[in-house]
Parts: structure tokens; C-alpha cells; sequence
């Protein structure tokens, strides 16, 4: 069982993002879990999302967690929300942020000694889609630190995930996910 | 004409996603709705569908959940398929109409997404709605996941609209849990989940002309009762064709469903009686107390509330010595429903095992892998002990200190 937590604000589009990589995952055979804790659900309130992803089965329903992978999609969360809550040893981080590595570990202490990546999604989306939705290329990251698929496969099975989208979004997505692939380290 | 869907082998569909797909499928007359949380996504997505043109029928959106029950009784009364959704406050006041519906013997069909109930204002998932409607004279059947959802609404249409049985059908699902938590989800293609509904056939239909008839007529001490006991019958005798209608979908599907759901029950000694998403998060921790500790551990699960199924409930857990029957509904001065009904089940056999309660989830509070294995480990206990040497209810999960009742 792989377990994945997201850390975004409501509108980034965690959701779409677990649910887009549930998709790919699906297609491959796997078993999949994406679902969120939603709150009030107010636009940029803080919120959590999360996958899991299995060979069998998922039947356990419980929201606690113990992640594999970290996902932060907005760079303030990195800092204000408990992105290490329930981590284990082997919890990977993969954090939005225009700052040097070393500057953020400074500003986020607790992530010292971590499996720590980072990758600026927003400037990515901004540049690329041109609006502050970070979610694909963070999937783009996440392909690149997991190697759970080839990135020619994932961009081709997103193809599919993004279909009811105009042409142009979808070129947009297409160039964040492989910029982030490349930009991650 | 509606156009038709491709869909995949496998989706990734939530449950309310399920609901609205399996809804589009059926190929219903009249919707009336007034979209409420969690079920929102239901009814939106339904009509998303009808704006896209996957649907020929009617959508009324309406001005209160009470409208929305009252325009489909009106719809069914008139001779068609209806259905509609709705979740906690809206099915509060949907109540009243709902006696309507299942007195007037009309083949409604309701996705209820499950959710607290006000004071204090909450949208997260527990039973309290679904408790609230169990005397209302409706067949209530409960999804455990979103295929289950999605399957169980196909077949809500045809148990319902079977000539033996003419009643409205509740199709339960746990808000957010299962209503928003997207999983692999197997669907049938357009064609084949029609067929296997099959055509509307009216009954006694309004809007026919020829054969006027009488809704909703007044009887008092003369008649009423006779009317009750009849429509009694006709929910218990409604047993029989929702097995049959599993056995039908399952010879589709091979997919299989039973009024009472058992799981590693064949040596249980121990088993938690649920209900929703907790009966699989149980059988997780289940299988798992069976490799790590050993304790012989099942689940039983109704996956038919009503008509109670009293003797699949006996013979799921002939054999066991100790349950934990798990409400997720706050009691309101007595123990769980499951509790009660499960005891008088038991009773009636031959052997008496002790049974526990539990309050859990109550405004969608985590049901954790942590807690269902200390409900299975209290439970040995009674087992062990062959009495009651934990409190005979419990609330599980709550913060503070513990608390328990009738001990």
C-alpha cells in the first residue's frame, strides 16, 4: 500500500490532482483511494488530501494516514501547516517553494534530516498554464521522485485525465508536468 | 432520444458520482430535487447529464426537500420512474412525504447520503438520517463503498418497481467517506444497466384517463388499520425479490450481494455487526487481528435494513460467542439500533452470545484501524469470559474521559 498526503488551499486543486492521479494509477490495473477532508471548504482555507494505492482491494476507510509521500502544493503551508503530522522514517517531502533548499529547511526546521525535494509548482503554473493551480505539476515532481511511472507514460495516460479540457490547457498542463519532472531536486 | 455514455471498464468514480451515473442509466421519468451536502454532487451531476443530453426526462428543481418528496409522489402517482437524492436536514423534512410515498405504495427510489443531524450543525457523514426514516415503511438497502452504490441504485429501481412489491426504495451510502472518496468503480454499459432495470410498468397511473383513480384517500379506525397490516406485508414479503434480484445481478455481474453480508465468519468468535464504510474498515482489521494476534475475528453486516432480515442475521452469527453491534447514531436515550435488533434476532436462537454496543463516528468522527481492533480485543474478552465484563455501551473515539451507560 502506497499512501500519499496532500497540503494545499481550497481551489489549487489537490482534489483534482488526487483524483487525476487516481485515474492514471487506475488504468494501470491498481487499486485506488483519493479523497479529501473538506471542512468548511472555503476557498484558500488550508485543507489535506489523499491517495492510496494498492494491488487489492482498499477497504480500510479510515482517514488516519502514515504517509509515504508529503505533497505541499502552496508554499505558505510548508510553513504554517503540520505537514510532518503522522510521518514515518521513510515520509518523502516534495515542497512548492521558490527558496533554495537549505533557506527552507532554515525556515521549517522540523523538516531537517528529512527526505526533503522541492519544486516551485506555482511559478511552473503561472508560466505555464497561467494561473496559481499547482496540482499537475506537482505530479510531475511526484513521477520524478517515485519513479512510479515513466514520465512519457504518466503525460500520455494525463492526456485522457484532461480530455474535457480546451486544446491549449491541455498543452499548458502537458509542459508544467514535464518542467516540474526536470526542475525537481 | 438520450445520447449514450462510453464508460471504461474500470472508473474512478465517487459514490455520489456512482448514484448519478446509475441514475442516468435508468432512464427516469421524473427527478425531483433541492441538493443538499454531501448529496449535492449527486443531483448536480444528474443534471449536468440532462444539460449535456444524456437524459430524456424530466428534472424539477425544487424549493424545499419537502417539495422534492411531494413532486415525486406526485410523478409516481402520475405512472413513471422517479427517484431523487437528498442527506440529513433535507431528509428530515422529506419525513412526512416519505410515509406518503411508501402508503400510497409508490416505487420512489432515494439516494440518501448519510449525515449528521442538527444541533450542532454538522455536514459530515453518520447515521442519524438513516435512522431517522427506518419506520417510514421504505425498503433501505446500504452501500458500503462506491460500487456498491452504484450497483445497489440499479437494483433499487428494480425491487422497487417489481409487481410484488410497488414500494419505495432508500439507498444509503456514507457522506464523504464513500459519497466523496473516489475509488475503482466497474460499471455496466448504458444498454445493459437498462435492460437489466427494465421498462416502467404503471401502476394504477393518474394520468390514466380511462381508469381514474384515488391517491392518498382518508381512512379512519374502519380501514386503516387493515391498509397498515397490508403494507407490513407487503415490505416483509418484499424479501424474496430483493434476493432474487441480487441473484439476478450477480448472474450479470458476478458480482454478489446478500440481505446479510458475512465476512470470515465460518469460524468466527468474535464479530462486529456494522453498517457503510465501517464494515469494510472492520473486515481490514479483521484479517489483520487474525494474522498478528490470532483472534478469531468476523463481520456481519445488514446490508438490508428494512425489512429487517431477522434470520439471515441468526444464521450469520450462529456459532460466535461475543458481538459488538455498532451504532453510528447517537442513541437518544436507549442502546443502538443495531444493538436492539440484533439482541432480538439472537434471542430467537438457540444460542445466546454476549452483545455489546458502541456509539462511533458520530458527526463524522475517524473510525481508526486503532479503535476497531479495541472493540475486537474487549469483545475476546466477553467471549473469553463467556458474560459481559465491558460496559454493555460504549462510545468509541470520544475525547475525554470514557463513557458508558446501562452498566
Amino acid at each position: 500500500m502506497l499512501e500519499i498526503r496532500w497540503h494545499s488551499r481550497a481551489g489549487q486543486g489537490a482534489v483534482t490532482g488526487a483524483k487525476g492521479l487516481g485515474d492514471v494509477v487506475a488504468n494501470t490495473g491498481k487499486e485506488v483511494q483519493a479523497f479529501a477532508f473538506y471542512g468548511s471548504a472555503k476557498r484558500g482555507a488550508a485543507m489535506t488530501a489523499y491517495n492510496r494505492i494498492d494491488d487489492k482491494p482498499i477497504i480500510n476507510h479510515e482517514k488516519y494516514m502514515v504517509p509515504d509521500y508529503v505533497l505541499v502544493i502552496d508554499p505558505a503551508l510548508a510553513i504554517s501547516a503540520d505537514i510532518t503530522a503522522h510521518e514515518k522514517e521513510e515520509t518523502k517531502y516534495i515542497i512548492t517553494t521558490h527558496l533554495p533548499k537549505e533557506e527552507l529547511l532554515k525556515l521549517v526546521p522540523k523538516l531537517q534530516g528529512k527526505e526533503v525535494y522541492t519544486v516551485d509548482c506555482m511559478k511552473i503554473s503561472m508560466e505555464t498554464i497561467g494561473r496559481a493551480i499547482p496540482n499537475t505539476p506537482m505530479l510531475g515532481a511526484l513521477m520524478k521522485v517515485s519513479g512510479m511511472f515513466d514520465i512519457e507514460y504518466f503525460k500520455n495516460a494525463m492526456l485522457k485525465v484532461l480530455s474535457k479540457f480546451p486544446q491549449k490547457i491541455i498543452d499548458a498542463n502537458m509542459t508544467a508536468i514535464t518542467r516540474a519532472y526536470n526542475e525537481v531536486k | 432520444m438520450a445520447e449514450k455514455l462510453e464508460l471504461q471498464e474500470v472508473e474512478v468514480w465517487d459514490g455520489n458520482m456512482a448514484f448519478a451515473q446509475a441514475m442516468r442509466q435508468a432512464q427516469i421519468d421524473v427527478v425531483a430535487a433541492y441538493p443538499i451536502t454531501p448529496s449535492t454532487p449527486t443531483v448536480h451531476g444528474y443534471a449536468k447529464f440532462l444539460a449535456d443530453g444524456y437524459i430524456d426526462g424530466e428534472f424539477v428543481l425544487v424549493e424545499s426537500e419537502h417539495a422534492a418528496m411531494s413532486g415525486c409522489v406526485g410523478a409516481a402517482a402520475a405512472g413513471g420512474r422517479v427517484a431523487t437524492a437528498t442527506s440529513s436536514q433535507g431528509f428530515a423534512l422529506m419525513i412526512e412525504v416519505l410515509y406518503q410515498a411508501s402508503g400510497m405504495r409508490l416505487p420512489i427510489v432515494l439516494g440518501l447520503v448519510n449525515r449528521a443531524l442538527a444541533s450542532p450543525l454538522n455536514v459530515n457523514g453518520d447515521h442519524s438520517d438513516m435512522y431517522l426514516g427506518r419506520d417510514a415503511g421504505w425498503i433501505m438497502i446500504d452501500a458500503f463503498n462506491a460500487q456498491e452504490a452504484y450497483d445497489l441504485m440499479l437494483m433499487g429501481f428494480k425491487i422497487a418497481e417489481n409487481m410484488g412489491v410497488r414500494l419505495p426504495v432508500m439507498v444509503n451510502q456514507d457522506g464523504f467517506i464513500t459519497s466523496h472518496t473516489a475509488q475503482n468503480v466497474k460499471p455496466l454499459q448504458d444498454e445493459v444497466a437498462y435492460n437489466f432495470i427494465g421498462e416502467y410498468k404503471e401502476v394504477n397511473a393518474m394520468l390514466d384517463f380511462c381508469k381514474p383513480v384515488t391517491y392518498g384517500a382518508q381512512t379512519e379506525e374502519d380501514w386503516h388499520f387493515e391498509f397498515k397490516a397490508k403494507q407490513h406485508k407487503a415490505l416483509m414479503d418484499s424479501s424474496k425479490v430483493i434476493k432474487d434480484v441480487f441473484q439476478e445481478f450477480e448472474t450479470l455481474t458476478k458480482r454478489a450481494y446478500k440481505s446479510v453480508e458475512s465476512y470470515m465468519m465460518d469460524d468466527a468468535e468474535v464479530a462486529i455487526v456494522a453498517l457503510g464504510s465501517t464494515v469494510e474498515s472492520a473486515v481490514q482489521a479483521a484479517k489483520d487481528l487474525r494474522e498478528s494476534e490470532g483472534i478469531k475475528a468476523g463481520v456481519v453486516a445488514t446490508r438490508v435494513i428494512r425489512p429487517f432480515p431477522f434470520e439471515e442475521v441468526q444464521s450469520a452469527l450462529k456459532g460466535v460467542k461475543a458481538i459488538a453491534t455498532l451504532d453510528r447514531s447517537a442513541p437518544g436515550g436507549t442502546l443502538g439500533m443495531l444493538y436492539n435488533e440484533v439482541s432480538a434476532s439472537m434471542y430467537q436462537s438457540e444460542h445466546r452470545p454476549v452483545i455489546s454496543n458502541y456509539i462511533y463516528g458520530l458527526g463524522g468522527r475517524d473510525m481508526t484501524q486503532k479503535e476497531l481492533k479495541e472493540i475486537f480485543s474487549d469483545t475476546k474478552k466477553n467471549a473469553d469470559a463467556g458474560k459481559l465484563v465491558t460496559p454493555l455501551q460504549q462510545f468509541s473515539g470520544l475525547r475525554g474521559p470514557k463513557l458508558s451507560f446501562f452498566n
